[in-house]
């Protein structure tokens, strides 16, 4: 494969690539202690966080190929996959059949998206991550009008329940009874009093492996030149603006699914807040797991998610303990989350500087 | 004529066109829908002085080529440790409030001369890690407000006795500080505080001044061509930090005319998503992402406001529904997404 | 001579770029296996004779050419590269077009990988093939084997030697089953001689096996040992088509670069030009300005001077202005007056009287957004505070926008700058025009020395006439030295007093202007002590 280790990477060159890993590393030795949970209960909490979040974070890394960045858009994604949520619920469709039905509804809406996502990212070529970023606070503004204000009027919704007191307009949360842990308990696995989501799982494992079978796909290996050098790729007479829609519907399709499994974890639904977490949390995995803007392997993903919310769950109970505060601990959590992601921009932007440096300096002659 | 309208449709974008003929059609409905022209129009005057400052706040980084300021929340947060602390000493009225920006400028100015030294560092990626540090600043500000020792019983928790509170009203200290001189009062509805715009008027004319000066000029010359710039003995990276600090200590500044007007200073996640109506009321006056003038400032403040005032009023009288926030939401970053989008002209 | 039907024919090929005529009437052909050097100083044609084989899309946008391309007798007309790459055309350009992080393998084998078959493709299309490495590795083996280098299908590209690159490029071309005619641009530029020589080697190899090839090189040894024949362009015309075994290095120099003494150089000889003591003085220097970065450059020049620096594209002349100005990384020695001044620091540069009109109009030479007035008077206000008002004793640099119109008025009378007005904005003038207020700019700061890069480049030949005329009239008036920079031998001949040829980053040597054109075309290729070049001592010149 193209990055092999030529065996010269010593362990200087190893602590310096995973150094973000590593600070959570410490972080979390020193505060789990603290924190005075049980091993038993972290390793619940880890294995539901794990099958609840992994499949958000996986649909990051086509983009991150495609060397279009972290997709910020992938909140367009998680909103159709609430649309679909929404209907499936007032239709009162429960169980695996139901999560089938929201994604069967969600598909298509996350397809258009998508592809509006992808045309807007080619207009603003080199300034991917912020304007993704904008464009998801700028659908959600539309996703607000049609879910607060023509649902239950022009859409119609006959559940009483999902509809605001004024007749329409969604209520702020919803119960997703129906659809609660339909996957996760599909098939029951209990080992050492400890609840495995095996479906989740299976299912997670299956999108691991298409994004394995993907990268070695003659598409998957147009996105990497793509997202190496957009000229060369351009040149060599790969349809590039075309490819990276592709990876961003890819993204955005598959982030719908992953909140519509978010979901059913859950088993409420924040109508208006829901995705946007969704968004946050999920890049900040991703970063924590070790991936960059323009690199990143399901490996990152898992150690990611498992870092990101060990200090989720830790860091108020530590605060608590520490002084006295747990809103301390949240706020730490949340800065945190922001810090991380400035942090690893901060790191990317650099390293492309000094790459460019590098790249003039081998210009310079023979030497 | 043809061709007229044309060039202007042209020079103003469809964007600035529609949302300014949907602001005309607001005013021109509201005494329709039993909406008093006059109160609205007096609503919106106020928030354009109050916000002004904090729109003005965009306006050196924009030009010196650092893009949009998203990372105006350091600003604000300088601008509220000023205000506390100014509320901690205790002193009121218009002197407090000076107080508030003796401690406030300051402040910005180390956190801009950092901020600014940040930036440098990643030139091309300015706007997204702005908006992230200042994301992050607000967050660690969070923790901050929490174990800071104010004692004012005014400002910390009831219980506990310690920690701020979320909102602190800034009533008995400096409320209206600027807005009550020379206030003008006409009939029941309409007024002017014509102190807060002869101060939003005295910022304006500060930051046209400066861009009259060498240094602004030069300023001007590193976001219209850094290289050219370079080419002419200009130090790029300390125009930028210079612009840099300028932002932050207009964002400080900005905040506290807002809060005197406002009545209440809102710590935690408060300055969080600030930026956002800023960029988006400076862009909405025309302003691109590397060229903003004042004229930029004054209508972008206004558009932007006068739809944050009359949608509520107007659209909740006709469909008895308010969908103020979403339109808000809509239009600002609808705004920001066209400016993004939009082709640089001839820009290298 | 070979026979037959040649597998390449180019038939009375002309073009022109909005009324300026770059080609005439060029034709020749070429037999399959046959190897041609072309050769020609910079702007004579090459690049464009090139472009229009290759079907690039800058020729159709400009109005595409004249006369007719025949493959295999056959007439073809090609509207994008992709055409010219389906008829079996190979092309290399000069800036390597490889991804960075990919193998060997990877780059051949871009957008052409081998693919297998799974059930997929049924739902999503063709794109989601699976690559078939074995088939990719076995492809690449074979074109490297047919170059006949040395290259590790495996390497990552990021880690190759310079050399390697080249031979990956090749590989590329030779994989298309289809190409049978490959034009290489300048592949020995960035070579190493030992890499330059397994090159050469490597291309008679695929010569061998009927592979044509078109090689553009200013190295004329190369040429001569490589190819079965050379054409030479010079100003758009073929000017020799000719065997390599009838020629030499220095007939083809001399073809290149020796049209007539059309009398425009050395208009005033004998007339007695009177220049002071040494001014500007370099001593090593070294520019690292990527594709013209300069070695080892020591020159004299003395007051009241118009010295020339001439030499090939990329061999580095235009480096060493660039250099002093402090706008790319420099090292070495440079005095002014004798005082030795502070590199890497373009303030400091222009506080030693010194101003530069850049090569680059668009990139530094100006405010494209802003207006000519600000243009012209920007670094005389940085630098030298002109145009400034001082308010409250100093405190206050307030801009004095009437001194800065009054100055752009007097400038854009001077210089016949076509305009509205001060405040139109640089970018909507025309290139001549964009020039003028380039120098403007210089002559606002009232400079001792004046380094003027590539003056003529891209304009119009009134605009051209005046340009030269202004700069002669500034040094004769105010006596200032200037140290022009330019790809034309012509231009610096008819302007200058003595001109330094630049040749791989280092003074190959420096001629009065009066010198036979012939002598600067042999300094230009690198051939330094095979003329009667003798380095001139400064002041030999016309002074």
């Amino acid at each position: 494969m193209a990055d092999r280790n030529k065996g010269s990477m010593n362990l200087k060159n190893i602590l310096a690539n995973n150094a973000v890993p590593i600070i959570f590393i410490g972080l979390s030795a020193i505060a789990i202690p603290i924190s005075g949970f049980s091993g038993t209960y972290l390793i619940q909490e880890m294995l539901t966080r794990l099958a609840r979040n992994s499949f958000l974070v996986l649909s990051l890394l086509i983009p991150i190929l495609a060397g279009m960045g972290l997709n910020f858009g992938m909140v367009l994604g998680a909103m159709a996959g609430q649309i679909g949520l929404i209907f499936v619920t007032d239709w009162a469709v429960s169980g695996v059949s139901g999560m089938a039905l929201a994604a069967l509804i969600g598909t298509p809406i996350a397809v258009v998206l998508g592809y509006i996502c992808g045309a807007v990212l080619n207009k603003a070529k080199g300034r991917e991550m912020v304007t993704s970023y904008i464009l998801g606070f700028f659908v959600n503004g539309v996703y607000q009008l049609i879910v607060l204000y023509t649902m239950g009027k022009l859409i119609p919704i006959s559940n009483p329940q999902l509809v605001l007191s004024r007749g329409y307009g969604i209520r702020n949360a919803i119960n997703l009874t129906g659809v609660r842990h339909a996957l996760d308990n599909l098939i029951p696995f209990r080992i050492s009093g400890i609840d495995v989501p095996l479906a989740t799982f299976i299912f997670i494992g299956m999108f691991c492996l298409f994004i394995v079978w993907f990268r070695k796909t003659k598409i998957g290996q147009d996105m990497r030149a793509l997202g190496q050098d957009m000229k060369v790729a351009e040149e060599a007479g790969i349809p590039v603006e075309r490819t990276r829609i592709i990876a961003i519907l890819i993204s955005t399709i598959l982030a719908c699914y992953g909140q519509i499994i978010f979901l059913q974890n859950i088993g409420t639904m924040n109508t208006y807040n829901s995705h946007e977490q969704a968004g946050m949390f999920a890049i900040a995995a991703i970063l924590i797991g070790g991936a960059s803007v323009s690199r990143a392997t399901i490996t990152n993903v898992f150690v990611g998610v498992i870092l990101f919310h060990l200090m989720f769950v830790v860091s108020p109970m530590a605060g608590k303990e520490l002084i006295g505060q747990a809103q301390l601990g949240e706020y730490f959590r949340v800065f945190v989350s922001y810090g991380i992601i400035a942090l690893a921009l901060v790191l990317h932007a650099w390293r492309r500087m000094r790459a460019k440096a590098e790249a003039r300096r081998s210009l310079r002659g023979e030497e | 004529m043809k061709e007229k309208l044309q060039s202007f449709i042209e020079n103003a974008g469809w964007p600035r066109i529609i949302i300014g003929l949907f602001l005309l059609s607001l005013f021109i409905a509201a005494p329709f829908v039993g909406v008093r022209l006059d109160a609205s129009l007096s609503d919106t005057l106020v928030r354009v002085g109050m916000n002004g400052v904090l729109v003005l706040a965009m306006v050196p980084m924009v030009q010196s080529g650092c893009g949009l300021n998203f990372g105006l929340p350091l600003g604000i947060i300088a601008g509220l440790l000023g205000a506390v602390t100014s509320i901690q000493i205790g002193i009121t009225g218009g002197i407090g409030f000076l107080i508030a920006m003796a401690i406030a400028v300051p402040l910005a100015v180390v956190f801009g001369w950092m901020y600014g030294q940040l930036l440098n560092r990643v030139k091309g990626d300015e706007m997204m890690i702005a908006t992230y540090v200042g994301f992050s600043s607000v967050a660690l500000m969070c923790m901050a407000w929490l174990l800071l020792p104010y004692t004012s019983p005014t400002m910390i928790w009831g219980y506990g006795g310690s920690g701020l509170r979320t909102t602190i009203s800034v009533e008995g200290f400096w409320l209206n500080a600027l807005s009550k001189y020379l206030h003008i009062q006409i009939g029941q509805f309409f007024y002017i505080p014509v102190g807060m715009y002869l101060f939003f008027g005295l910022m304006v004319f500060l930051v046209w001044g400066f861009f009259r000066t060498k240094t602004g000029t030069a300023i001007t010359a590193v976001g219209s061509n850094p290289e050219f710039a370079r080419a002419s003995g200009i130090d790029v990276d300390k125009m930028r930090t210079i612009s840099v600090v300028l932002s932050t200590v207009l964002g400080a500044i900005g905040i506290l005319v807002y809060e005197q007007s406002f009545g209440f200073i809102q710590l935690y996640m408060g300055p969080f998503y600030m930026a956002f109506p800023a960029v988006a009321a400076i862009l909405l006056g025309g302003a691109s992402v590397n060229k903003a003038s004042m004229m930029n400032v004054l209508v972008g403040t206004f558009l932007f406001q006068g739809i944050l005032t009359m949608t509520p009023s107007v659209i909740n009288s006709v469909m008895q529904t308010d969908m103020s926030e979403v339109i808000r939401i809509i239009v600002s970053n609808g705004m920001i997404l066209y400016a993004l989008t939009r082709k640089v002209m001839v820009k290298r | 001579m070979p026979e037959g039907v040649p597998l390449l024919k180019m038939e009375n090929i002309g073009k022109e770029f909005f009324g300026n005529r770059v080609l005439y009437d060029v034709s020749f052909s070429l037999m399959p296996g046959e190897i041609m050097g072309l050769v020609g100083e910079n702007g004579a044609g090459k690049s464009t004779l090139m472009n229009i084989l290759f079907g690039m899309s800058v020729i159709q946008e400009t109005g595409g050419y004249e006369g007719k391309i025949f493959i295999d007798g056959e007439e073809k007309t090609f509207k994008d590269p992709f055409d010219a790459l389906e008829a079996g055309i190979g092309m290399v350009h000069q800036e390597f077009s490889l991804i960075p992080g990919f193998t060997a393998t990877e780059n051949i084998l871009l957008n052409r990988e081998s693919m297998k078959y799974n059930p997929l493709v049924e739902v999503f299309g063709d794109r989601f093939k699976t690559l078939d490495r074995q088939d990719m590795q076995k492809r690449a083996e074979k074109a490297i084997d047919t170059l006949g280098v040395a290259l590790d299908p495996d390497t990552l590209i990021s880690e190759m030697p310079v050399g390697h690159k080249q031979f990956t490029e090749i590989a590329r071309e030779i994989d298309r089953q289809k190409t049978r005619l490959l034009v290489l641009d300048e592949p020995t530029a960035v070579l190493a001689e030992s890499e330059a020589t397994v090159l050469i080697d490597a291309l008679k190899k695929l010569a061998a096996q009927g592979i044509a090839i078109i090689f553009i090189s200013h190295r004329l040894q190369e040429i001569i040992d490589l190819c079965d024949k050379i054409v030479v362009l010079r100003d758009g015309r073929v000017i020799q088509e000719a065997r390599t075994e009838n020629t030499n290095v220095r007939q083809i120099a001399s073809w290149m670069v020796g049209r007539q003494i059309s009398g425009e150089a050395c208009p005033d000889e004998g007339k007695e030009r009177t220049c002071g003591d040494v001014i500007l003085k370099t001593e090593h220097l070294w520019v690292d300005m990527p594709g013209e970065t300069v070695r080892d450059v020591s020159i004299e020049v003395r007051r009241g001077e118009i010295f020339g620096l001439g030499g090939l594209a990329g061999q580095g002349k235009v480096g060493i202005p660039n250099g002093i100005m402090g706008l790319y990384i420099s090292g070495g020695k440079v005095f002014v007056r004798g005082k030795e001044i502070k590199l890497n620091d373009p303030a400091a540069s222009l506080n030693e009287g010194m101003a530069f009109v850049s090569e680059d109009r668009r990139g530094v030479g100006l405010l494209l957004d802003e207006g000519i007035d600000w243009n012209i008077t920007f670094t005389a206000m940085q630098i030298q505070e002109k145009f400034i008002k001082k308010l409250f004793g100093g405190l206050i640099k307030w801009r004095d926008d009437k001194a800065v119109t009054k100055c752009t008025e007097d400038f854009i009378k001077a210089l016949e700058i076509r305009c509205t007005g001060p405040k139109q904005r640089a970018v909507e003038l025309s290139g001549g025009n964009q020039q003028k207020v380039c120098l403007a700019k210089a002559f606002a700061v009232a400079p001792e020395i004046l380094f003027v890069s590539e003056p003529t480049r891209g304009i119009d030949v009134g605009a051209k006439k005046l340009v030269l005329d202004t700069l002669r009239r500034v040094n004769e008036e105010s006596g200032t030295t200037i140290i022009m920079t330019s790809s034309e031998l012509e231009e610096l001949r008819s302007v200058c007093d003595r001109i330094a040829i630049i040749n791989e980053g280092r003074v190959s040597g420096i001629l009065p202007a009066c010198s036979p054109a012939e002598e600067f075309g042999l300094l230009m290729l690198g051939h330094v002590g095979e003329g009667l070049a003798e380095p001139v001592p400064a002041g030999n010149g016309r002074c």
